[in-house]
């Protein structure tokens, strides 16, 4: 290096650089920024500023202080924000006094764990996307308001008629924890399945196969023309279970994933699983799966399906929206259940479908106003709200109905008529909202991705996620639920 | 006098030290504190649970495969970082044929080159890896459409597959990391002192003989600052393996690293006690690589 730096004692310059390049180095690991969202205030509203009662009326059911703010977070991905700054006019509009702040992020749990840390969390949260706070632990911490409260208060349009029965069946269901309390209101709808283009499909002079079979001919037919019959999101593998999931509910009726979400001994052993498994695994085997899959994230998959590249996709309604700019006008969306493996076999019929409620909207226990917060979700509820938001993100919500008199896109359209198809037989399985990690990077990427892609058998991925499944049942530190 | 001395620099530190020691040290020892807790990371409700977090960590095995993952990282990168930044510096300054006037020149255009290299240093980490995420696409990806016009028919999945995502990812950060070193040890090349190699020339070394007698020898200070950065690189990966990998992490832990185990733990798991463990252990994988690296590197000094 440059020129020398003499033999003066004490420090020399280059001891100087070498010295605090060290300490640079200790500074490294993001130990210290975990510990920097230190845990400041206390929990608990000791203080008593917790906004008062109103006064009940027919309009004001729950009671909410009128000239109480109102804080509200937004999570800002697929949906947007907007529908939510809509409904907040509304809010405006009952409640004129009321100052409402309004927070659209994509950083719900950065930008709200500090502020649950501090005792000071925000009226209602859309606690959804990549970076949501884990449900799991803020229910364990008695972080959130029962929102019974807002499930028994008469409904927004129709006073004679609780909230609670003008959602869609299961909705209020999937947000208790075990307990009599709902914690979290799903405000979406997402219908999950096979979706295919009956445009794309017309061109082999093909419908949706309703059996497996008529599945494993289509795609060889596909095959001779160049065109895979199945792709999938290779890098998030646990998009597969939008398909695989109610298919295997199909196989051996939705016991099977009852016992899944429990995490029950050897729930994954059963026979349903295995011939799930082998049929997905048999897409892989004859080459049905468009080349290259396991490396493409969601976005090209969704892509690559688009441009007609392959016929089948596991995914959720929100595809629609979200793959709206790479979608050809003439490309007719739809989603199927899946097909029957065996017509006379399958214990349920076909059109057996995974949908559930998406949006988790939580209200925290702590917040300043937590009634003006489940106010607003009530005007959400409301057909004005909901027809908004069908609209504008092309996406049904938690409110039975509210589509009459809307033209609604094809995918959407197709939801619809596969929903009404189903009837009862709508299954949703728990077990990604109730132990994300184990859904996600465990059964998804490392057992269905790895599979998919040719690396482990059917065999082998079950013994592998049964493993991971008792791993996590005997998990001291993971929160168990169970199916009520 | 030495005394004094110390007085008067520590007169400028006391600042900047107590800055440090509020905003680095203290949530250094605060994270200590929290490794031994069961803090969910949402909730000041807190429970001392002793060693608990480090007995799990010790049955972990993702955390075990994480490790091994950014030790390998730990090796390999400086190794090919380095060697390539001090070979592609040793070309642009010494490795050109020789001209008049002078008796050791770079490769024609090596000032051009030098600028060249510098270019992913501009580009964000963030948008370096999403370009690649692009670049390994296995259907219309640059790599695999290169492979395709030059008549290979192999078509890897890259970061979909196990045993390649690691050396995808190794690859990335090599190649946003080399101009800096071409930079670097180009700038400590071209204050090595001209007659040496003339000398060398003289008594008839060639440019192998050049290299390893003289330019590594008089650039060493510079390799082991550079060893020391890369270092910290390979502990931490996060936002490439955040950003370009299958799960991310995977495919089935194959890409998985200490820090973002953490990050999963804390901010998607709500077990933000046992990721400060984590962040413990990495610390300790730390400190042993520094201390190595300041044994290993402490060399006579040459001065010229």
């Amino acid at each position: 290096m440059g020129t020398t730096s003499g033999n003066t004692s004490g420090i020399g310059r280059r001891d100087l650089v070498r010295r605090a390049a060290a300490l640079g180095l200790v500074t490294v690991p993001a130990v210290g920024a975990l510990g920097a969202c230190a845990t400041g205030g206390g929990d608990g509203d000791k203080d008593g500023k917790q906004a008062g009662k109103g006064t009940k009326s027919a309009k004001n059911p729950l009671a909410v202080e009128e000239k109480a703010p109102l804080d509200v977070v937004i999570f800002d991905g697929g949906f947007g924000q907007q529908y939510a700054k809509d409904a907040e006019a509304d809010y405006k509009a009952a409640f004129p006094g009321a100052q409402i702040h309004h927070t659209g992020t994509q950083d719900i749990l950065t930008q709200l764990q500090p502020r649950f840390n501090g005792g000071t969390p925000p009226d209602v949260i859309d606690n959804s996307g990549a970076k949501q706070m884990d449900m799991g632990t803020l229910v364990a911490k008695n972080q959130l308001a029962d929102l019974n409260d807002l499930l028994d208060a008469p409904s927004f349009d129709d006073p004679s008629k609780k909230v609670r029965d003008t959602l869609r069946p299961g909705v209020a269901e999937m947000g208790r924890f075990g307990g009599k309390e709902t914690w979290v209101l799903y405000y979406a709808y997402t219908v999950y399945g096979v979706w295919y283009s009956k445009t794309n499909l017309a061109k082999f002079d093909a419908q949706y196969p309703e059996t497996w079979d008529e599945m494993l001919a289509l795609c060889e037919k596909a095959k001779k023309k160049g065109v895979a019959g199945w792709t999938y999101a290779g890098k998030h593998p646990y998009y597969l279970p939008f398909s695989l999931y109610p298919f295997i509910a199909k196989i051996g009726g939705p016991e099977v994933l009852t016992r899944i979400d429990n995490l029950e001994p050897n729930a994954w052993k059963d026979p349903a699983v295995k011939a799930a498994f082998e049929a997905y695994y048999e897409l892989y085997k004859k080459g049905y799966v468009l080349q290259g899959t396991p490396g493409l994230d969601h976005i090209q998959s969704q892509t690559a399906w688009n441009e007609g590249k392959a016929l089948f996709l596991p995914n959720g309604s929100w595809v629609e929206n979200e793959s709206k700019k790479t979608t050809p006008a003439d490309f007719r969306m739809a989603v199927a259940a899946p097909s029957s493996l065996d017509k006379n076999r399958d214990k349920m019929p076909f059109g057996t479908i995974w949908a559930s409620g998406g949006e988790p909207f939580i209200v925290p226990r702590n917040a300043k106003n937590p009634r003006g917060g489940m106010e607003l979700l009530r005007i959400m509820l409301g057909k004005k709200s909901t027809q908004n938001f069908i609209k504008s993100v092309s996406s049904l919500t938690s409110l039975n109905g509210g589509t009459d008199g809307l033209s609604l896109p094809p995918g959407l359209t197709s939801c619809q008529e596969t929903l009404a198809k189903a009837g009862k037989n709508v299954v949703n399985p728990r077990i990604g909202d109730w132990y994300v990690a184990l859904q996600k990077e465990k059964i998804g990427v490392g057992a269905l991705g790895e599979m998919m892609a040719g690396r482990l058998t059917p065999d082998e991925a079950i013994s592998k996620i049964q493993r991971y499944a008792d791993e996590t049942a005997k998990d001291s530190s993971v929160k168990k639920y169970r199916h009520v | 006098m030495q005394h004094g001395k110390y007085r008067f620099i520590a007169g400028f530190l006391v600042l900047p030290l107590a800055l440090y020691a509020v905003f680095v040290i203290s949530p250094f020892v605060q994270s200590i504190y929290y490794s031994f807790t069961d803090w969910t990371g949402l909730s000041s409700d807190l429970r001392v649970t002793g060693l608990d977090n480090y007995r799990r960590l010790w049955h972990d095995d993702i955390f075990w495969q994480a490790v091994g993952h950014n030790v390998l990282l730990l090796l390999v990168l400086p190794l090919v970082t380095l060697g390539l930044g001090l070979f592609f510096a040793f070309m642009l300054n010494v490795g050109g044929r020789r001209r008049k006037n002078a008796a050791v020149a770079g490769v024609r255009g090596s000032s051009l080159y030098k600028v060249v290299y510098f270019f992913p240093q501009v580009l964000s980490i963030a948008i370096v890896a999403l370009l690649f995420q692009f670049a390994y696409n296995p259907n219309s990806g640059a790599l695999n459409s290169f492979l395709g016009a030059i008549g290979v028919d192999a078509r890897p999945e890259w970061l979909g597959n196990p045993h390649l995502a690691l050396w995808c990812v190794t690859a990335v950060m090599v190649w946003s990391n080399v101009g800096f070193y071409v930079v670097l040890f180009s700038a400590g090349m071209s204050s090595v002192p001209r007659d040496f190699y003339e000398a060398a020339l003289l008594d008839g070394a060639n440019r192998l003989q050049t290299f390893f007698r003289i330019t590594l020898p008089l650039l060493w200070d510079t390799v082991q600052t550079g060893w020391v950065y890369m270092g910290i690189m390979a502990l931490d990966s996060f936002a490439v393996v955040q950003i370009m990998t299958v799960g991310p992490g995977g495919p089935d832990y194959s890409t998985e690293v200490l820090s973002f185990y953490l990050y999963t733990k804390a901010f998607r798991d709500g077990q933000a006690g046992y990721a400060t463990a984590v962040g413990v252990a990495l610390l300790i994988v730390t400190m042993i690589f520094a201390g190595i690296v300041m044994k290993l590197g402490r060399r006579e000094r040459l001065e010229y």
